[in-house]
């Protein structure tokens, strides 16, 4: 790898939105070297709730309709599965949970009301306190280690290249364009970058420049043994998303994050905390039956969001061959569409499938520099010893 | 400062609910954890000592938190019986009580958390505890680790038969709980802790078939061989195990003569007759907690593999966090004398007190010769034997079942049925050529570790066999992370009884962004940057 020396297109970042991308570009014939400072799919990419439905997206069509497919694009198991399960335990999350059933009628997908009695056929573990469920003949769930590795494989199978352990030091603009990538591994030329780099999005875009406002914070889930599966994996509901694996394991998240705040390009250990009883108890009311069920570990992931929660995937006029992307904290499901939109973004200066516009940096022009303050987006103790 | 708004949300400002607070939480009471707790106690320190065990029938039988083989007889079921016998075996408990310490029994930690860098919500650190019914939270001023070593698992033929166990699980069986069913052994190991187990054995009347050992001779200590003698228990030397025998459980084992680079000599098999196989190769340290600390962990080949990496006060990478007795490194001479133990913990337990204020004259450091032998390449042997007596197609996951071949061919587990040929290039010597190969990475492909045990049987034999496979030394092969909860407990008892009403109100499924969840179509109308009013959960489909 040490006579790497560039690549027509550079990707910082090598989570699932900078793997797609560079899947997308190399199976389309272009140059494309992934950097990452760690280790692909390392942090929040490879844990995560895992689901692929999205109806609120731009990008939703397309999720839905790659999703299917992408063991095959592919050549590697990503455990894709159809379908999802909403429970809802009382009359407010039911009434909260009806807004999906507006977001596909528009789009054309079908979404199906539950009596609790459907909702205990259904899912085997949910009990009497069932209040109601949706049942979504769309979306579904994968494993997000096992499909960060299959976009890293799959993009080294098409002429791709990954480096590891590179911490981007320094990004050299000449002429108006970002031409070399500095890294504590080496130089790298380029004649486009995508910077997909999560959490870290905002230094490095920085660095050219550009101003992109980001706040990262740290979410949990937990993981119990494995039971036996249910005809349907990809069940949430009552304030959890997650899904039960195919091995048999319930992996589930949601609650309260921790708004961080570091200097480093490396970002924090990502410890979990005493939350993890809070999610054991939303976890056994969801599945009564399942309340004996051992959990046997935790995880903790640093995500990011941008003001308004929304995506930034968008080229930047000066310089103008960089393209800088973050998901805002949902990007695992939505990456086979993004990745392609970022490609599609790099190759053609637009995006073929969907309308870029909401997604664009301009609606933060003018952002108060106090930002994270005024929305309280502040570390624990910072925002305590403010207070 | 304009007054900060607190996202309701977050983490920030919301209360978590402790149930009380120490000055010294000590969690182990074997010799060092005891003597830790004594010290402080008789300064006047107020002390906490938690104890796991006795340990749950149930969790025993998932081998945690160590490898018991199904080797508990039915007393340890009855919980109120084995506190008394746990109470009887070790007099210091005694001592304890008298002092005045708060012994908690039957008591599991399952996490410990410090304010850092990515906790800044901890305002006090705080410990994780459980029994079977219940979970809570204590807050303290200072921890000292005792938690003791674990068992070496190492796979052969047959070892997932009930009857094929741990030493540590055959020693706490033996000795703390009385509650031992095998009656002829054969132990594998002939170090220090091989030569205790076949101590205590003798000591409680059973029959010793036979030790076993890779090496030529006896590594243990002369100190420990006389029992051994007296009893003409067999000796093994240069030999590894071809196979455990046994239809439902281990009724014998297939010994076989090793050379020197491990490989078996043809026609030198023997039949060794017994109901329990004790693998007794090697103790290591439980790091679990310190790695959920985030305590600074390094490897020592000396001390058992992964060790904190500690100052001369016992102090940890983590301020307020001590670690002493096995669990800051275990070596043959330690295993021998629970003194040394002791000694670690006495002045632990002065530093600490003296930290809280106590006035007690300084400690002197302890100044102990290290280890020489290292315990690590001696496991590497036993491993080479073992691969080249039972080949690639033995278990190295149980709860997983992922054998050692899958494990370093990556492959997918069985039930994904994966029959894409792009995967078979993927092993990992070719994952080692993208970059250090990390043992969570493989962890996650493979599942090789990531069962119900939390991978207690098989942590240390996958990192051997990926750094052989990936041809690095086994140091270079970072620690497959521990995650709270260290131990399994169900979602029943970690239920949090003392939730607040705040925290149920203003639970969301993701951050509460209300912009984040509207439609494409709609958010022209959304403004970007007003201070967020929050919304509940919405369809993140996460």
């Amino acid at each position: 790898m040490r006579d790497i020396t560039g690549a027509s297109v550079v990707i910082v970042g090598g989570g699932v939105t900078g793997l797609s991308t560079g899947w997308w570009l190399a199976r389309n014939g272009v140059d494309a070297l992934v950097l990452d400072k760690g280790i692909v799919g390392w942090e929040a990419s490879g844990r995560n709730g895992g689901g692929c439905t999205h109806a609120y997206s731009p990008f939703f069509m397309e999720e839905q309709k790659l999703w299917p497919q992408m063991e095959e694009l592919l050549g590697y198991p990503t455990e894709y599965q159809r379908q999802r399960i909403r429970v809802t335990l009382d009359e407010a999350q039911f009434a909260h949970h009806t807004r999906i059933e507006r977001l596909a009628a528009k789009q054309g997908f079908k979404c199906q009301r539950l009596t609790p009695a459907e909702v205990r056929e259904l899912v085997p573990l949910c009990g009497d306190n069932v209040y109601g469920g949706f049942f979504l003949d769309f979306g579904g769930h994968a494993n997000p280690q096992r499909t960060s590795q299959a976009y890293a494989w799959a993009l080294q199978d098409h002429g791709g290249k990954i480096l590891q352990h590179a911490t981007v030091t320094g990004i050299t603009v000449r002429n108006g364009k970002a031409a070399e990538v500095v890294t504590d591994r080496g130089t790298f030329g380029c004649d486009a970058l995508v910077i997909a780099a999560g959490p870290q999005t905002g230094k490095l875009a920085a660095m050219v420049g550009a101003d992109l406002p980001l706040a990262p914070a740290r979410a949990e889930m937990i993981v119990t043994e494995p039971l036996p599966l249910m005809k349907h994996g990809g069940v949430d509901g009552n304030g959890l998303y997650g899904r039960q694996t195919l091995r048999g394991n319930l992996a589930y998240g949601g609650g309260p994050h921790e708004w961080l705040e570091w200097g480093e390009m490396t970002a924090p250990p990502r410890p979990t905390t005493p939350l993890l009883r809070h999610l054991a108890r939303r976890l056994a009311e969801l599945f009564p039956k399942a309340a004996h069920v051992r959990v046997i570990r935790s995880w903790g992931g640093i995500v990011e969001n941008t003001p308004d929660g929304r995506p930034v995937i968008d080229r930047l006029a000066d310089p103008g061959n960089v393209v800088l992307a973050t998901m805002s904290s949902v990007g695992f499901g939505l990456s086979p569409a993004s990745g392609r939109a970022i490609m599609e973004l790099v190759r053609h200066g637009r995006c073929l499938f969907a309308d870029l516009t909401p997604l664009s940096l301009a609606r933060f022009k003018g952002l108060p520099t106090d930002w994270r303050e005024r929305q309280g987006w502040l570390p624990p103790d910072t925002a305590l010893a403010s207070d | 400062m304009t007054r900060a708004r607190l996202d309701p949300k977050s983490t920030a400002g919301a209360d978590m609910p402790i149930e009380r607070h120490v000055s010294l939480a000590v969690v182990g009471a074997g010799p060092a954890g005891l003597a830790a707790a004594i010290t402080a106690a008789k300064a006047g320190v107020e002390v906490l000592l938690v104890d796991e065990n006795p340990v749950s029938q149930a969790l025993m039988g998932l081998d945690v938190p160590f490898h018991f083989g199904q080797r508990m007889n039915a007393a340890v079921q009855n919980k109120a019986r084995m506190v008394e016998r746990i109470v009887e075996t070790n007099p210091g408990l005694a001592e304890a009580f008298e002092l005045g310490i708060d012994v908690q029994l039957g008591v599991y930690a399952w996490g410990a958390f410090v304010k850092g860098p990515s906790l800044r919500g901890m305002a006090k650190p705080v410990l994780g505890l459980a029994d079977e019914e219940r979970s809570w939270l204590v807050s303290f001023d200072r921890l000292i680790l005792a938690t003791g070593a674990r068992d070496l698992g190492l796979g052969f033929p047959g070892w997932e038969k009930p009857g094929v166990m741990g030493a540590q699980a055959a020693l706490s069986l033996m000795q703390r709980y009385r509650a031992f069913e095998g009656r002829r052994l054969v132990i594998l190991g002939s170090g220090a802790l091989g030569l205790r187990v076949a101590g205590a054995a003798l000591e409680q009347g059973l029959e010793i078939a036979g030790v076993v050992e890779v090496a030529r001779d006896v590594l243990g200590p002369d100190a420990l061989r006389p029992p051994l003698s007296a009893a003409r228990v067999p000796f093994f030397g240069g030999h590894a195990v071809k196979q455990v025998l046994g239809k439902t459980e281990a009724e014998g084992v297939v010994l076989v003569r090793v050379g020197d680079d491990g490989a078996p000599i043809p026609g030198t098999e023997r039949q060794v007759a017994c109901d329990t196989v004790v693998s007794a190769i090697g103790g290591v340290p439980n790091v679990e907690l310190m790695d959920v600390l985030g305590c600074r962990l390094s490897f020592d080949a000396l001390r058992g593999g992964h060790v904190p990496v500690l100052d001369a006060d016992h102090g940890t990478s983590a301020p307020c966090v001590q670690a002493v007795g096995d669990c800051a490194g275990v070596f043959d001479r330690k295993i021998a004398d629970p003194e040394l133990a002791v000694a670690e913990g006495r002045h632990a337990g002065v530093v600490a007190a003296r930290a809280l204020g106590a006035a007690l004259a300084e400690s002197e450091q302890l100044s102990e010769p290290g280890p020489s032998f290292d315990a690590v390449r001696h496991w590497q042997r036993w491993l080479q034997a073992a691969l080249a007596t039972g080949g690639p197609d033995v278990m190295v996951c149980q709860c997983e079942e992922v054998t050692r071949r899958e494990l370093v061919e990556l492959r997918p587990p069985r039930y994904l049925n994966w029959g894409g040929s792009q995967l078979r290039t993927r092993d990992v010597p070719a994952l080692a050529k993208d970059g250090p190969v990390n043992a969570d990475q493989v962890k996650r492909l493979t599942r090789a570790g990531m069962g119900t045990c939390q991978g207690r049987r098989c942590r240390e034999q996958i990192q051997m066999l990926l750094a052989m496979s990936a041809g690095v030394p086994p140091e270079q092969i970072p620690l497959a992370s521990y995650r709270a909860p260290v131990r399994p407990l169900p979602l029943s008892a970690l239920w949090p009884h003392d939730e607040t009403q705040e925290t149920r109100d203003n639970w969301d499924v993701w951050f509460g962004i209300p912009a984040q969840w509207t439609a494409y179509w709609d958010m022209g109308a959304v403004s970007p940057a007003v201070p967020g009013t929050t919304e509940p959960g919405a369809d993140s489909g996460k």
